[in-house]
């Protein structure tokens, strides 16, 4: 995947450890590789089965770029809207102290190890139309989410927020305080001292989220199917097309997880150089 | 020191695939001889069944288990699509109870089954929460824009039928959703999220109460077969058999039909 940094950081980490313990053990060598082919293989196993002959055409098909448009514009949405929410979000972790801080920390990361589906349910109790907010929302604003292309931007951003915020929270954790503190010696207020030191300083903590959040968004089906439904053109997103066609087209399915995959590779390994050379 | 720990950094990972890997095999705790595995693989019968048959077969299951003592009825229950692909891909099944002949047929096409046997019938209702807030009477309800439908993907036996009835009354619905099973259909009509769904009468008498069941005359035309299979490479073929001949028994047809599902 990301080739660029490989034969400096293996020739480095050969040298090391000759140096400390001669051959690296086998014990240690042989589950890596059955772990890495354990990881590995199902995808390429999607990459033999793949209807290669007839893929151009499939993917030319109607259903398919309409799914595919609707992934890409709702992953952009949640995104957009994780980074409105998720960075200040973060700064408060990470900046501010108040009680029940750990607790805070630790619920916004929920969503991370939380069944999808479950988020889905979650979701549609307090947002659906005859949820606790929902119910409210439709009253006075004539607004219902469930079956909406909204209601697949919010499954998808609450799913996704996580990523985005664990990862400016680190990156504000690793950030020079002294240039904050220099700031706000010199008379900023602390709102200039955000948007002019603070922000640039861990911008490529932010970055680093939001296509991580971008690519977890793309993936979302649990929550999505549970909370927005499944309509073409309106909900019915790549994932959603992937399990569809499942049931009755196989090799439909296969293409359309190709696609996802292909997206996913792409963006992980442009992600990897980013993680190692920021701090 | 060292040694015995990365000895055991070897042996953790190892323990953990073979218990995972037994697990996955028979469901059943490891017995003490190596030649218990055929046995214990033969008082265990899979059954993978439409979503729509969960309540009935279930109690059926209970049954079977009581009558054969030490046996146990695993059941699958999902979209008969989903389930016929799992089936088609490998998946250990000795029985197979699909939602619709065509699902069945993916099944049979693929591998050798005896069978199948339309065991029985199921008609659509319409589905609308308790209070029903769209004041939905009839099909044509169903047409208006205001109306939130929820529907079954056209992929799924109780979708496809849901065409078939619109089709047979000449009308045109465009639902808010397609939903992956009809239960998933019918929780969306329970959180109200809906106001009316297509669903088989038995999964309304299933809801006990949750939700109404209208009743429509296009319903007739409309109406799914369920075959049932025992397929050939069952590993628990007598047991498969026997199973396949409850659900074809009167009583098996009691409690289908107790259930709102119609006798072939």
């Amino acid at each position: 995947m990301s080739s660029s940094n490989d034969p400096d950081t293996s020739g480095a980490g050969a040298a090391a450890g000759r140096g400390v313990a001669g051959r690296p053990p086998w014990m240690l060598v042989l589950p890596a590789v059955a772990g890495l082919a354990f990881l590995v293989l199902p995808l390429a196993g999607l990459l033999v089965r793949a209807p290669w002959s007839t893929l151009l055409q499939r993917l030319a098909e109607p259903q398919v770029l309409e799914a595919l448009r609707l992934s890409l514009l709702c992953a952009t949405a949640a995104t957009a809207v994780c980074v409105l929410l998720g960075v200040p979000l973060a700064w408060l972790l990470a900046r501010v102290e108040f009680p029940g801080r750990r607790v805070a920390r630790a619920l916004v990361t929920v969503p991370l190890v939380l069944p999808p589906v479950v988020g889905g349910v979650a979701l549609l109790l307090v947002l659906g139309r005859r949820g606790l907010a929902g119910q409210w929302l439709e009253s006075a604003f004539g607004i219902t989410l469930p079956f909406t292309t909204a209601g697949v931007v919010v499954a998808e951003a609450f799913v996704a927020m996580p990523f985005l915020v664990i990862s400016v929270e680190g990156a504000l954790r690793g950030a020079d305080r002294r240039f904050e503190e220099a700031a706000a010696t010199l008379g900023a207020s602390r709102w200039t001292v955000f948007r002019r030191v603070t922000l640039p300083l861990v911008m490529p903590g932010v970055v680093a989220g939001a296509v991580l959040c971008w690519a977890r968004a793309l993936g979302e089906f649990g929550a999505t199917i549970t909370f927005a439904g499944n309509f073409p053109g309106t909900t019915r997103t790549m994932p959603l097309a992937v399990y569809l066609a499942l049931e009755t087209e196989p090799e439909a399915a296969v293409v359309l997880s190709l696609v996802l995959l292909t997206v996913s590779v792409v963006i992980l390994a442009c992600l990897r150089d980013r993680w190692v050379n920021s701090p | 020191m060292f040694r015995r720990l990365s000895r055991w950094a070897v042996a953790a990972p190892v323990a953990l695939v073979i218990a995972g890997l037994s697990g996955c095999g028979s469901g059943e705790p490891a017995t003490s001889s190596a030649s218990t595995s055929a046995a214990a693989a033969a008082k265990e019968v899979n059954v993978f069944a439409a979503a729509s048959l969960t309540e009935t077969f279930t109690e059926l299951g209970r049954t079977f288990e009581t009558a054969h003592p030490g046996t146990t009825v695993k059941f699958n229950f999902g979209s008969s699509a989903t389930l016929a692909q799992q089936i088609v891909q490998g998946a250990p099944a000795d029985v197979f109870a699909a939602a619709s002949p065509a699902t069945m047929k993916t099944v049979t096409d693929a591998s050798p089954a005896s069978g199948p046997t339309t065991f029985v019938r199921n008609k659509l209702e319409i589905a609308v929460p308790k209070d029903n807030p769209a004041k939905v009477d009839e099909l044509k309800d169903l047409t208006d824009p205001k109306v939130k439908v929820a529907l079954c993907a056209e992929q799924v036996p109780c979708g496809a039928a849901a065409v078939k009835a619109l089709e047979a009354a000449g009308l045109k619905v465009t639902p808010v959703t397609l939903e992956q099973d009809v239960k998933a259909t019918l929780t969306k009509v329970e959180l109200g999220e809906v106001d009316a769904a297509l669903v088989y009468a038995t999964d309304v008498i299933a809801s006990a109460g949750k939700v109404q069941g209208i009743d429509f005359p296009e319903a007739d035309k409309a109406i799914n077969d369920y075959p049932i299979a025992t397929l050939s490479k069952a590993p628990a073929g007598d047991l498969a058999k026997q199973f396949a001949d409850l659900v074809l028994s009167q009583q098996g047809q009691d409690v289908l039909t107790r259930a709102g599902f119609q006798s072939p």
